[in-house]
């Protein structure tokens, strides 16, 4: 009796957190993607040949995110009949664009303009506990291109 | 030590390959950024302690890495890539390879 309570007030808890929590991080996403859409993020392998020498670093962004209870539950009952997973859908691509959102911001921070040969990596860090799957750890990385302080006119 | 995981640098020419350099950390989280994680595991959202450390060992395998290209003598470091993989339950391991070349 006491664990269907406590199932029950968990369901709740997330259910409600988790709306909010996820609403919240998809206004702040789509903001700051239409703030940061002037730094195009290219997965090219290489920089087109008539890019001038330019300063390079390297930068990245990571986030973690974790599913709540009510989606974790919903996901274990899809399992069962198969289709689509939105709740883990939903999560994936909040932490990828979070990712990207991340490395465009530290590539801002150094004033580059564009940032080339975007690599993502994906990685389920609480595997094997016995909540299956509950959070996931998503990399973003990139080569950031830096306009010489010469040229900067000429952008 | 210029870092780039693209596998040219736009102006510059490769001298010299050195060869693989690599680096890695394994990291285990402790016990009160678990119970956070617990936490946050029944509301959702992002798990800041452990977007943390996984950024901080990161950036250790990536300092061992530019330590090996550096003892190898060279300038810059390409086509960089990062992995993950959690190798028991509750740590990570966290790669960084690329080539070591010497720019002009």
């Amino acid at each position: 009796m006491y664990d269907l309570i406590i199932f029950l007030v968990l369901m709740t808890l997330g259910y409600g957190f988790g709306r909010v929590a996820e609403n919240r991080h998809y206004k702040s996403i789509i903001e700051r993607e239409t703030d940061l859409n002037r730094i195009p993020a290219i997965v090219m392998r290489f920089p087109p040949a008539s890019l001038k020498p330019q300063n390079t670093e390297l930068v990245m962004g990571s986030v973690v995110i974790s599913i709540d209870y009510f989606k974790r539950i919903v996901a274990g009952l899809r399992g069962l009949v198969g289709g689509r997973m939105k709740s883990y859908e939903t999560l994936l691509d909040r932490a990828r664009r979070e990712a990207i959102l991340r490395m465009k911001e530290q590539a801002d921070d150094m004033g580059a303009n564009m940032v080339f040969n975007i690599k993502m990596e994906t990685a389920s860090i609480s595997k094997g506990r016995k909540n299956r799957i509950g959070s996931v750890e998503v990399l973003a990385y990139g080569t950031a291109i830096i306009p010489a302080p010469m040229s900067k006119t000429g952008d | 030590m210029l870092l780039t995981n693209l596998e040219i640098v736009p102006g510059r020419a490769v001298s010299q390959h050195l060869g693989l350099v690599q680096g890695n950390s394994v990291r285990a989280k402790h016990v009160g950024r678990d119970i956070m994680a617990g936490l946050k595991n029944i509301f959702g959202g992002e798990l800041r302690g452990y977007t943390e450390l996984l950024q901080e060992s990161r950036e250790e395998a990536i300092e061992r890495m530019t330590q090996q290209a550096e003892a190898a003598g060279a300038n810059a470091v390409l086509n960089v890539r990062f992995s993950t993989s959690s190798v028991t339950q509750g740590a990570a391991e966290l790669y960084a390879y690329g080539t070591a070349v010497i720019l002009d």
